[in-house]
Order: structure tokens, then C-alpha cells, then sequence
């Protein structure tokens, strides 16, 4: 019975003792690795300011009194170290959702255009970043 | 009663049972997210430093207003489906159930405060 489930990959007993796939810190972190997880990071870490506009609206809507505080907390120098780093991260989503578009379509994914739109997506951010603070 | 075939059933749902839909919506926010995001960016960046009676003027007007309402639900949405794929990756068991209902619960709260808050500076 045991031979007969062997390599099946339900019913083999033995899948425990199969070699592990390496862990991630054995990996050699490379442009790729790095652009993809940014993206989730940035995406994930969007939350914050995004939960602090829609205060600032509630606290405009409610009244002047409301709106000094929700006002004064975002323009506070960490509400701008914040605003300053979504900023930064909504861009470098913005260029990392435009390049998964483009990977959708079954174009840009040989290795060395890849990295290239990797390069562009780090380098994009901080000079999308840099234009919108001159401009604002 | 469902007269469909048990494979007919099944066909296309993949080990995700749902299909591509979360790709889908996935995709389609992220393209409607590339146009409200630089629009919001300059409307929301504009009026930032401005005061309490600027600032409710500004999100009177149709544009801003628009603009930030439709960012914050499709940009909300588009949060929730990307906080399940990290804690689908990430977590287990009923943590994992726990992070999923609370990001869903403050994506449809966060949509709602957000909202009522345009809505009464444009009435």
C-alpha cells in the first residue's frame, strides 16, 4: 500500500522528509526581488496617510475648531515626514502598478528588462517625488 | 436546485475557488487608480496648507470633490484587495481571519467617513 501511494502527492506519507525549498536569507537579494516587495511595502504602508486625509476631511467637514487640530497634526513636522514619505510611496506604487500592467500584458519580463524597468521604477519615484514637492 | 454539472461547477474557479476575479478587480482599480492618483496628488496637494474656509470652498467644487471621492472609494477597495493577498501570504488560522474582516471593516469604514465628510462640504 505504501509503495502503491509513493509520488502520489496526496497520498505519500513520506512528503515530510522531502527536501525544504532553500528559505528566503539564502537568496541573494537582487533588483527584481527588491522592486516587487517595495511594492507591497509601499501599497501596504499607504494606509496611514490615507486613513490621515480622510480625518483631515472629517475634520474640515465638522468645523474650524475640528479642522485646527486634524490641520495641525498633518502639518506638524510628522504629519510632513509622513505626507513626504507617502508621497515618495504612492509614487513608487504608482510606476511598480504600471510595470506589473505592462508584465500582465506577457511583455517586459526577460531578465534584462526586467531590471531595466526596475531601475526605472526606483529612479521614476524620486524624480516624480522631487517635481511634485517643486510643484506643490 | 442547480441542474449544472458538478465539472461545469468548478471550471475556471482554479485552487482560489473564485476565479480570476480578485486579478480582475485587482487590475481594473489599479488602471482607474492611475488617472485619480496624480489628479488627487495636485488637488489634495494644492489645498493642503490652505484654510478651514479655503479648504471647504476648494471641496465644494465639482472637480476636487469628485476627484476625491472616487480616490478614496476605488483607492480603499483597491487597499483591501491587496491587504488580502499579504495576509493570506503572511498569516494562518484565525489571525488570519481576524486581519482580513478588520482591513475589509476599516476599507468599507474609511470609504464611508470619507464620503460624508465631501458630502458635507459640498452641501
Amino acid at each position: 500500500m505504501a509503495e502503491m501511494n509513493r509520488g502520489n502527492p496526496i497520498t505519500d506519507n513520506t512528503r515530510g522528509q522531502r527536501p525544504l525549498s532553500p528559505h528566503l536569507q539564502i537568496y541573494r537579494p537582487q533588483l527584481t526581488t527588491i522592486t516587487s516587495i517595495l511594492t507591497r511595502i509601499t501599497g501596504n504602508a499607504l494606509i496611514v496617510s490615507a486613513l490621515m486625509i480622510v480625518w483631515w476631511l472629517l475634520a474640515a467637514s465638522s468645523g474650524p475648531d475640528y479642522f485646527a487640530v486634524a490641520d495641525g497634526v498633518l502639518r506638524s513636522w510628522f504629519g510632513s515626514l509622513v505626507l513626504i514619505g507617502s508621497l515618495w510611496a504612492v509614487w513608487y506604487h504608482f510606476l511598480a502598478g504600471l510595470r506589473h500592467l505592462w508584465f500582465d500584458s506577457g511583455r517586459g519580463l526577460e531578465i534584462h528588462m526586467a531590471e531595466r524597468l526596475g531601475i526605472g521604477v526606483i529612479v521614476g519615484s524620486f524624480v516624480l517625488t522631487a517635481l511634485t514637492v517643486v510643484v506643490l | 436546485m442547480n441542474y449544472i454539472t458538478d465539472r461545469k461547477r468548478v471550471e475556471g474557479n482554479g485552487t482560489a475557488r473564485s476565479g480570476t476575479a480578485h486579478h480582475w478587480n485587482t487590475k481594473v482599480s489599479s488602471i482607474a487608480l492611475a488617472i485619480l492618483i496624480p489628479a488627487f496628488i495636485f488637488t489634495f496637494g494644492h489645498i493642503l496648507g490652505g484654510s478651514h474656509a479655503e479648504v471647504t470652498a476648494y471641496f465644494s467644487r465639482p472637480f476636487p470633490a469628485i476627484v476625491a471621492a472616487l480616490t478614496i472609494i476605488v483607492g480603499f477597495l483597491h487597499y483591501k484587495n491587496g491587504a488580502q493577498v499579504v495576509i493570506e501570504d503572511y498569516s494562518n488560522g484565525a489571525v488570519r481571519e481576524v486581519l482580513l474582516i478588520g482591513s475589509i471593516c476599516l476599507s468599507y469604514a474609511a470609504i464611508a467617513v470619507g464620503l460624508f465628510a465631501l458630502i458635507r462640504m459640498a452641501l
